[in-house]
């Protein structure tokens, strides 16, 4: 009896702890460490590839291969869908950045995981609805999409991979980047605060 | 041994799909790690109230750099096999500029997005949506960019080549730049913090 009872308040230990690492997030990592580890993986990644990082690639990929399949004429008449679609003899989405972006997904998803940080949230400031906020997301990232393509790449491939590896453009892009970011900053606070 | 592997056809492009998946692994750990999964924090960096986003960015460059850099003196890699985006000036300029508005108005960009949507984050799952509409709105109307697109070519260009100065007193500006921006970065955290607790 007394046993019985002592393991029953021992599994009521073990849920309520496994509870509690659940709910609780852990912090973050000092960024200057999470810095390094980004960089070794970036410089591993020109050692074993001779290329760098990159994101928004991966997404013109989809939508090169998305025309492609709807509309194969008008994507083959276009320069930009062709250059991704290449020469037919592959399949548009078996590439590199494709490979790569599902690994990042796979990668924070272990890492969020880990730390007790999947959780389904919208990240916004107490000021905003989720509907402006949805709103602001969709906009900001037809803005992004539109710049990262007239740039020739993104966060990842311009300016960090471009950046450690002293390309010229890479570094404009950098610095216009930030500008951009600073100019409308104060327009769009009450999203975040 | 010489690198970069790939290049020196040490394997090849289905291995090189393997290996993009694990490298993104990688990626999107760190990205994770450093609270880039959050565009609160992300876009802490454009309110100066946390500079992790310039921290975690400046580091990785130094590092790759300066470890890519060692590697090639010492005649394991070699850089003229590395890939580097060529220099389109103003298109490039300009996509940054447009790009940095979608970043503070959006949250995230491309990379952190996808480790957002990865730990569940709604928002992010939109953002990913307008990416995608951004991209078809680029495509379709690249017929009358492309003459922008195209404009202001200057070649395969690095920072060294242009000013005419050697690839390691760049390096080491470079550095230099970074390790005074981590500490001007910390003074302007610390006098944002106080202003925001003040008000």
């Amino acid at each position: 009896m007394s046993s019985a009872e002592k393991t029953l308040t021992l599994d009521d230990a073990a849920v309520h702890k496994k509870a509690h690492v659940a709910r609780e997030a852990q912090p973050y990592w000092n960024p200057y460490v999470a810095g390094l580890g980004l960089g070794l993986v970036l410089l591993s990644s020109f050692v074993i590839m001779g290329r760098g990082l990159g994101a928004s690639g991966a997404f013109s990929s989809l939508v090169a291969a998305t025309v492609n399949t709807v509309a194969p004429s008008h994507a083959a008449s276009n320069t930009f869908y062709a250059e991704y679609i290449g020469d037919g003899t592959r399949n548009p989405l078996k590439d590199w950045l494709v490979f790569e972006v599902l690994g990042a997904i796979a990668g924070g998803f272990i890492s969020g995981l880990l730390a007790g940080r999947v959780k389904k949230t919208v990240e916004k400031g107490p000021r905003i609805s989720v509907g402006k906020r949805f709103a602001f997301a969709f906009s900001g990232g037809i803005i992004m999409g539109f710049g990262a393509k007239l740039a020739r790449g993104c966060t990842s491939g311009q300016a960090l991979t471009g950046g450690a590896l002293l390309g010229l453009g890479s570094w404009a892009f950098m610095l216009a980047v930030f500008g951009g970011a600073y100019a409308v900053a104060y327009f769009v606070r009450r999203q975040w605060t | 041994m010489n690198a970069p592997f790939f290049k020196f056809g040490l394997f090849g492009d289905d291995v090189s799909l393997i290996a993009a998946f694990v490298i993104g692994i990688g990626f999107g750990f760190f990205l994770e790690r450093a609270g880039f999964g959050s565009a609160k924090k992300l876009c802490a960096q454009f309110y100066f109230t946390d500079l992790a986003v310039f921290k975690v960015m400046f580091t990785a460059i130094i590092t790759a750099m300066v470890g890519l850099f060692w590697l090639s003196w010492l005649g394991f890699v070699d850089l003229s096999l590395v890939y580097v985006t060529p220099t389109y000036i103003v298109p490039q300029v300009v996509g940054g500029l447009i790009l940095g508005v979608g970043f503070v108005v959006g949250g995230y960009c491309p990379g952190t997005s996808c480790v957002a949507a990865a730990t569940g984050k709604l928002d992010a799952f939109v953002y990913l949506g307008g990416i995608i509409v951004g991209i078809f709105v680029f495509g379709e109307l690249f017929p009358i960019l492309s003459a922008f697109y195209e404009s202001t070519p200057m070649g395969v260009v690095t920072i060294p080549q242009y000013f005419g100065i050697s690839y390691g007193l760049v390096v080491f500006l470079v550095v230099l730049m970074a390790i005074g921006g981590f500490a001007g970065g910390a003074w302007v955290e610390k006098k944002f913090a106080s202003t925001v607790k003040e008000s």
